[in-house]
Order: C-alpha cells, then sequence, then structure tokens
C-alpha cells in the first residue's frame, strides 16, 4: 500500500505581511509531520525565503493573484511548494521598474536564493509557462 | 511580533542601534528607514546589537548591506553584535561573515574600535 500524503495548502494575497503567517503554518505542519526540532528553524526560514520571492513577484505582475504553498507530509519527507502565478519569469532575476520596492531593499543580491539553497535539504526552481515553483524537502521520522 | 528599533549614542561616536523582534520582508523597512535617517544625521559608525532578534531573513540581510554602503560612502562603519547561531548561520550560508565585523557584545565592539584607533 503507498504511504499515505497529507496535503495542508494555503493561499495568500501577495502581501509582505502574510509571509510571517506562511512561515508560522509551514513551520506547524513540519513539526506534525515529524522534522525535527534542530530542522524547524531552516524550514521557517526557507519557506519565508521563497513566499517573500513569490509576493515580490505577484506585486510586480498580478497583485491580485495569490501566491499558493503546499505541505506536503509524506512517509520519510517533508514537502513545501512555493508558486507563483508570474509566467516565464527569471527566478533569479532583479526587479523591473518602478515597482522594485522589495528587491531594492533586498539591494538586488539575491541573497534569498542563496539562503534557500544552504538550508533546503533538497531544493528544485522551475520555471513554467504559468509561474514559478520552488521546491524544497526535509527528513521527516514517523513515529 | 513587530520590530522595535531603538539607538543611543555613546560617548566615543558610537551609535549603538538595539534590535528587537522578527526582521522580515515585512518589517525590514522600519529598520531601513532607521539606518537611513541616522546616516542623514550625520551617524556614521553604526553598530546593531542583534542580541534580541528571533528571525532574519535576506530582506533584512538586504537591508543591512544597504546600511553598509551608505557608511562607508562617509568612511563610516557598519558592525554587528550577534552571538545567536541560528543568526549566524544565515551570515555564513550568504558570506556575509567576510563583509560584517560581528563581535560578542556591545562593550567587546568598542573595545575593537579603540584599538583601531
Amino acid at each position: 500500500m503507498a504511504p499515505e500524503i497529507a496535503t495542508v495548502e494555503l493561499t495568500f494575497s501577495p502581501l509582505p505581511v502574510h509571509v510571517r503567517t506562511a512561515r508560522l503554518v509551514a513551520t506547524a505542519v513540519a513539526r506534525r509531520g515529524g522534522v525535527e526540532e534542530t530542522l524547524l528553524d531552516e524550514v521557517r526560514l526557507a519557506v519565508g525565503e521563497a513566499c517573500s520571492r513569490a509576493v515580490e513577484a505577484h506585486q510586480q505582475q498580478c497583485p491580485a493573484e495569490p501566491v499558493r504553498v503546499a505541505l506536503r507530509d509524506g512517509a520519510d519527507r517533508f514537502q513545501v511548494v512555493v508558486s507563483d502565478r508570474v509566467p516565464n519569469d527569471d527566478p533569479a532575476g532583479t526587479a523591473r521598474g518602478e515597482l522594485a520596492e522589495l528587491a531594492e531593499l533586498n539591494g538586488d543580491l539575491n541573497l534569498g536564493f542563496a539562503v534557500i539553497a544552504g538550508l533546503a535539504d533538497d531544493v528544485d526552481i522551475s520555471s513554467t509557462p504559468s509561474g514559478v515553483e520552488i521546491t524544497m524537502s526535509w527528513p521527516a521520522k514517523k513515529d | 511580533m513587530d520590530l522595535k528599533v531603538n539607538d543611543y549614542t555613546t560617548d566615543d561616536d558610537l551609535t549603538v542601534i538595539n534590535v528587537e523582534g522578527e526582521i522580515d520582508v515585512y518589517t525590514a523597512p522600519k529598520l531601513r528607514e532607521k539606518l537611513i535617517d541616522l546616516v542623514n544625521k550625520g551617524k556614521y559608525h553604526l553598530l546593531v546589537d542583534m542580541e534580541k532578534v528571533e528571525f532574519l531573513d535576506s530582506t533584512g540581510l538586504g537591508v543591512l548591506v544597504g546600511g553598509l554602503k551608505r557608511v562607508r560612502a562617509h568612511d563610516g562603519s557598519l558592525e554587528l553584535v550577534c552571538t545567536q547561531e541560528r543568526i549566524l548561520k544565515i551570515f555564513r550560508i550568504t558570506g556575509l561573515t567576510k563583509v560584517f565585523g560581528i563581535f560578542d557584545s556591545v562593550d567587546d565592539a568598542r573595545e575593537h574600535r579603540k584599538k583601531q584607533k
């Protein structure tokens, strides 16, 4: 029998204030899913980084569209997928034009991706015609 | 938790900025405004005390780097006080430990500054 995968999905308006909510939910689901306490800080930070990037992209391109986060509690991995709806966006690109306030805060350094890559156990970033998807996962232990 | 940012200037002309709370994409503008305000007031030697920071993301790092650029334009300095491993880890991952002076306490930073003079 295939292992049961429980998924919690979260959608939120692309506002910086909601990134904190996404972090809190991700951390709670990760804890419940068996991710070790020592890794929860990494989950919290990496999910926050991915959501911040998506919020920035949406504010520039499609502020009415929500950011989506899927938290998947699998047999031996806890997986997070953060999806935006900005088609063919360069995920590592710098902000354009006058709507670059968030990127300006980041100093055009793209530190967010460095942090995600340094924290997540496994990372995949894909840019598709419908948007960018950042998939991250960490080991989880089941009792 | 909201971000609290307070500052005071020591008798050796070092401005210490006490930061408390979470520095993220939502709260980072408050820290950015404080750093810009201090530089505009002619405070070019800044020490950001991060001992009460509970969370720091790349937006917060970007603000600190931006502050460093601003003070360096005036031959100033921006250094940090931080002993929290989970915050230091973010500086290490991004290579910023080589960019910022990071001290264990405000006193350590002031002592180091005296030796540099």
